[in-house]
């Protein structure tokens, strides 16, 4: 299974080549060459940051349809709980499960009811494990990614319990197999996704071997099949919610720490703040915390590229519909079903050293040498007109053979320059030797003379 | 012949939001570089509690970081009131920390005591009124 399955993608036909995106990589994975850019698989992290800010629409998410029901004898829909926060004046989420069995799903799970579980189980799990804290929460895949190529000592400190839709999947499909007496297989288990990261997760997952989710659909997708089919009859509809405010809360930066019921917490949101904390952590920084929430997405799951709300209209929206809602609904003793889950990961996350210059420590310590003296030759502006971030990023790339000097348009004009120059010098003294050639050779100079004055125009 | 790579820092007496950005370059260089993160760990420290005792007590100062294949080191050089008692310095709990920088958390006299505990070999050369030299190693 390739650990680096991405579902971020590039639609080459829509991008110009604007270099918009490269800045806003967290892991610098961006590079723009020959007009088009392309993101290096082993950096990604599938944050989705790029998408947010690529004024083309170039960068993309692949998911999957809600046509691929069909494939399916007998399907399950698993809504994050970021769908309840899309819509106005929701006042019941039975109206949204309900719809959800209209637009053709056989049943619901949803994924606030087993994180209301995850958090039953990862209180249980930091209590008896007190001496490791602080823990790091294990829902956000693109979180789990970053640790995975950049912060390998913090990967001891990720909890490792498997995320609610993994439960919510596992308990998903067993259910509908001892309904419908259906095998396994013939099952479909469809997730409703707020992100690109969960997209990757289900196809990669991070601390187990294989995901129980079957496909990933996009909320944004979702959302406008939904509308038709809302009705607030209460009449019609089948009682199917079963969470609560801890369960939903998971949906916003926060929400995971709140169901851990302690202050000892950290909740960070977005990728950038996310890599600063995760810095300061390393170096131990911080004291005292149990755990720390991040989020890769501004606002938490809300705030995710594929959901259709503002982050914080969502939260606003789930404040609401959280009032009516009583702090949990679904325990792990409530039904028979729900005793014998195993949470824990069954597989460990390896540092992935990518950034590496080299392949030893002798080798990266030359190629820093190098990076180090490029980087001092290079102006410094961090203009990305070389189709990488900075300046230090082109010398990286210069070091490792993937670009060259003259990638960079200061040096390539300096060197056009220089080359202007020896020409001129040439020409003059070819000029000198032989004089028959005088108009030619004065035409030349002209020229040459012409060019060198407009890249000087051209200099900073 | 044995590679050597030198950085060198200026770190500013004046701006305490600014302490510790030398020991996070350092930190990134060495992760480019492949070091094992142990290692890492024990130099980022080591060099960050260096980093904010020069703003703390000396007005700021200059680092200098050595890496070859066999070692790190790190040479902390300031031109503050050195330390009079090295011995109680480097006490766990002694500080000196004037009171704004402990009401932000700092000052709790483990500075010293961690630099040595995370580091292979550490000297310190002061004099009062003159200024202050911490060398610290971490093998490789």
């Amino acid at each position: 299974m390739n650990k680096f399955i991405h579902s971020v993608q590039l639609d080459g036909e829509a991008c110009t080549g604007c270099i918009n995106c490269i800045k806003y990589c967290p892991t610098q994975a961006i590079r723009v060459h020959n007009g088009k850019a392309s993101i290096t698989p082993e950096f990604c992290i599938d944050c989705g940051r790029c998408l947010r800010y690529c004024p083309h629409h170039a960068q993309t998410v692949s998911y999957d349809s809600i046509r691929d029901i069909r494939d399916y004898r007998y399907t399950v829909a698993l809504p994050a709980p970021s769908l309840y926060a899309q819509f106005n004046n929701l006042k019941n989420i039975d109206i949204v499960l309900n719809a959800l069995l209209s637009i053709g799903f056989n049943d619901v799970f949803e994924v606030s009811a087993a994180a209301e579980l995850v958090s039953e189980a990862s209180r249980t799990y930091i209590r008896e494990h007190m001496e490791d804290a602080p823990f790091i929460s294990t829902s956000c895949p693109a979180v789990i990614r970053l640790i995975r190529v950049k912060f390998p000592t913090l990967i001891p400190r990720l909890l490792p319990i498997k995320p609610p839709i993994e439960i919510a999947a596992e308990i998903a499909r067993k259910r509908a197999v001892k309904k419908t007496g259906y095998a396994p297989e013939k099952i479909g288990i469809f997730f409703i996704s707020p992100c690109p990261s969960k997209v990757a997760y289900v196809k990669s997952p991070l601390g187990i071997e294989k995901s129980s989710v079957d496909k990933v659909l996009a909320i944004k997708d979702v959302y406008p099949a939904l509308l038709e089919h809302m009705t607030d009859n209460e009449s019609r509809l089948k009682p199917l919610a079963s969470s609560g405010r801890i369960g939903i809360g998971w949906n916003n930066a926060g929400g995971e720490a709140a169901g851990l019921i302690t202050d000892n917490y950290l909740a960070c949101d977005g990728i950038m703040s996310t890599l600063r904390v995760l810095s300061d952590l390393e170096d131990e920084k911080f004291h005292g915390l149990k755990f720390v929430e991040l989020n890769a997405c501004d606002g938490g799951c809300v705030g995710g590229p594929l959901n259709v709300e503002n982050p914080y209209i969502a939260i606003a929206k789930t404040k609401k519909l959280n009032r009516i809602l009583p702090v949990a609904r679904t325990h792990s003793n409530d039904m028979e079903d729900l005793k014998d889950i195993d949470y824990r990961w069954n597989e460990c996350i390896e540092y992935e050293p990518v950034f590496r210059l080299g392949e030893s420590f002798r080798e990266s310590l030359e190629m820093m040498g190098l990076v180090e003296e490029l980087t001092e030759q290079l102006p410094g502006l961090d203009c990305g007109s070389c189709g990488a971030p900075t300046c230090r990023a082109l010398a990286e790339d210069i070091v490792r053979g993937e670009a060259t000097r003259n990638d960079c348009i200061y040096i390539f004009h300096e060197y056009i320059g220089s080359l202007s120059k020896e020409i001129s010098f040439l020409t003059r003294s070819l000029n000198l030797s032989c004089s028959n050639n005088d108009d030619s050779i004065h035409l030349l100079e002209d020229y040459i003379q012409k060019l060198t004055t407009e890249l000087s125009k051209k200099e900073r | 012949m044995e590679e050597l790579l030198t950085f060198n820092y200026t770190i500013p007496g004046d701006d305490f939001t600014r302490a510790g950005e030398a020991s996070s370059s350092v930190k990134n260089k060495l992760k480019k570089m492949g070091l094992d993160s142990n290692t890492i760990r024990k130099v980022s420290i080591a060099m960050y509690e260096g980093e904010i005792n020069m703003v703390i007590h000396a007005d700021g100062g200059t680092i200098t970081v050595e890496i070859s294949s066999e070692k790190i080191r790190m040479i902390l050089a300031d031109t503050g009131p050195g330390i009079a008692d090295i011995d109680k310095a480097m006490e766990n709990g002694y500080s000196t920390a004037p009171e704004e920088v402990r009401s932000l958390g700092f000052g709790a006299g483990m500075g010293l005591p961690n630099m040595k505990k995370y580091t292979d070999y550490m000297n310190i050369d002061s004099t009062v009124g003159v200024g202050t030299t911490v060398t610290m190693d971490v093998r490789l």
